[in-house]
């Protein structure tokens, strides 16, 4: 069965990914929405940035956010004059690489999600004389809920698959930084199948479950079309 | 109609051409990721005096450990512990009695900062420093060592809340070398600069053979009393049995040229 080290691995895996998650939406809208609608040069390279992770195998991505957020970094010196210190090896660097390495599947289903909308329910919109936001909180995000829905769960699921992002920033630290994914690999590596093989069990259970919700309410229970 | 006079010498070269590579062997090995640099100039030394090819696998010793039991095509394997060649030889997958230490481990504790880690070794006592990194003990050996060498100094409590923990030895260089952990636990065979190989014995330790002195950074060469005896055991694996570039391999191990390498990485050489 699951000993009392697994489970802490197991909530603060569901903490990082839960808390990734907020964020990745909280970014990753505003970048959706921008991508979606935008006509700038700037559109492809800032596509192709935020697809790279998708690329780049885990461990590499973590290497250079190693070097990148360690003292001799870029993004470690800053953090340092901020009068944060590094990020590596510490919770909130954890989320930081976390966010980074699951924002595609974030940001992608609500571009796709925004571009489908198109400019007729915008416009119908602006000459009801709505504000912007108010355009965008009443009409956009009811029309793009299932993007959204998308988003979260691809966000939150591949937060909580993840692994050779974590081992590099992370340094496998109890109750810190060793998420469910390093504990499975430790225990395989230590030989302890059993635990495991009960570990990766939970693991399994747990995206299948979210993932049959995600398709299955998807698809029986497509969210009306408020302008149909 | 009899081939012309071109096509045949086409063949004679084609068959001259094809000779070598008939008795020229290749064999596969896996490498415990410590041992990389020593294995790899190993291997180049192995073909240029066998003409047999050893293509190299590194890795975790665990992992490889696992992979053989599933059935990978290793046929060498070399790990950085004891336990799981003789664990290979009893489940069935290695040679019986084929198993031979081909070097003894060196822990150094490690600063890629020069100047940082003094020579005895006192900073462990008295050192600021926020993370301490090293192998996972839970299944790395070198790890494990660490461990032993903290808990002998007794300073294994104090500094524990300090660990971060490196997948393998390599992982564990690289948050040292970063210098996102302000120290740690590494391999001689990692930080050694192999062209100053034959400097003398550290001063705390004269009784040890002379090792190289460190490449960068600062160092201190941890002190064999202060651990439990760190063998590294090699296999003949029941795939390679056959083959006469895995025997090969074996035997160039225990070469005089072999063992010239592995004690110019900083291990020690089997008794």
């Amino acid at each position: 069965m699951l000993s009392p080290a697994d489970m802490a691995t197991l909530w603060l895996t569901f903490k990082v990914a839960g808390i990734a998650t907020l964020l990745m939406l909280l970014f990753g809208t505003p970048l959706a929405w921008w991508l979606a609608r935008t006509h700038s040069a700037w559109k492809g390279v800032i596509n192709a940035v935020v697809a790279l992770p998708l690329v780049l195998p885990p461990t590499v991505l973590g290497f250079y956010l190693l070097v990148l957020m360690g003292p001799t970094g870029i993004i470690g010196k800053f953090t340092s004059w901020l009068g944060l210190g590094t990020l590596p090896f510490t919770f909130p660097g954890l989320i930081v690489a976390s966010v980074l390495y699951s924002l595609p599947f974030v940001v992608q289903p609500l571009q796709a999600s925004f571009s489908a909308i198109g400019e007729q329910p915008l416009e119908a919109a602006a000459t009801l004389r709505a504000s912007p936001w108010d355009t965008f909180f009443s009409v956009v995000v009811p029309l793009a809920k299932p993007g959204f829905l998308t988003a979260s769960i691809l966000g939150f699921t591949h937060t909580v698959g993840e692994f050779g992002v974590v081992l590099m920033v992370g340094g496998n630290i109890p109750d810190k930084t060793r998420v469910v994914s390093v504990q499975i690999y430790n225990h395989v590596e230590a030989l302890e199948y059993t635990e495991a093989h009960w570990l990766a069990g939970v693991l399994l259970l747990f995206s299948f479950s979210v993932l049959l919700v995600l398709y299955t309410v998807l698809k029986t229970q497509p969210v009306a079309h408020p302008l149909k | 109609m009899l081939p012309s006079r071109f096509f045949r010498s086409l063949i004679a070269v084609w068959l001259i051409l094809l000779a070598p590579t008939t008795w020229a062997a290749t064999t596969l090995a896996a490498v415990a990721s410590d041992f990389t640099k020593p294995m790899t100039e190993i291997a180049a030394e192995f073909e240029k005096v066998t003409g047999h090819t050893a293509k190299l696998s590194f890795g975790s010793s665990g992992k490889a450990f696992a992979q053989i039991q599933s059935g990978a095509p290793f046929e060498v394997y070399l790990s950085a512990s004891e336990k799981y060649p003789l664990e290979l030889e009893k489940s069935g997958f290695a040679v019986i009695d084929s198993h031979f230490v081909y070097a003894i481990g060196r822990l150094v504790l490690w600063s890629a900062t020069p100047g940082y880690v003094d020579a005895q070794g006192e900073i462990l006592k008295t050192g600021n420093f926020k993370h301490i990194a090293l192998a996972d003990p839970s299944h790395a050996p070198y790890g494990v060592v660490a461990e032993e060498v903290m808990k002998s100094l007794g300073v294994l409590d104090k500094l524990r809340p300090l660990f971060v923990m490196g997948e393998n030895i390599s992982q564990t260089f690289q948050f040292v070398s970063t210098g996102n952990a302000e120290l740690g636990f590494v391999g001689l065979a990692q930080v050694i600069d192999v062209n100053n190989g034959k400097a003398s014995a550290p001063a705390h330790a004269p009784y040890l053979r002379p090792v190289g002195k460190i490449g960068s950074g600062s160092g201190w060469i941890i002190p064999d009393n202060l651990h439990s005896p760190f063998r590294q055991m090699a296999v003949l694996l029941k795939t390679g049995a056959e083959n006469p570039a895995a025997l090969a391999l074996v035997d160039f191990l225990k070469s005089p040229t072999a063992l010239a390498i592995i004690e110019k990485y900083g291990f020690g050489l089997p008794q």
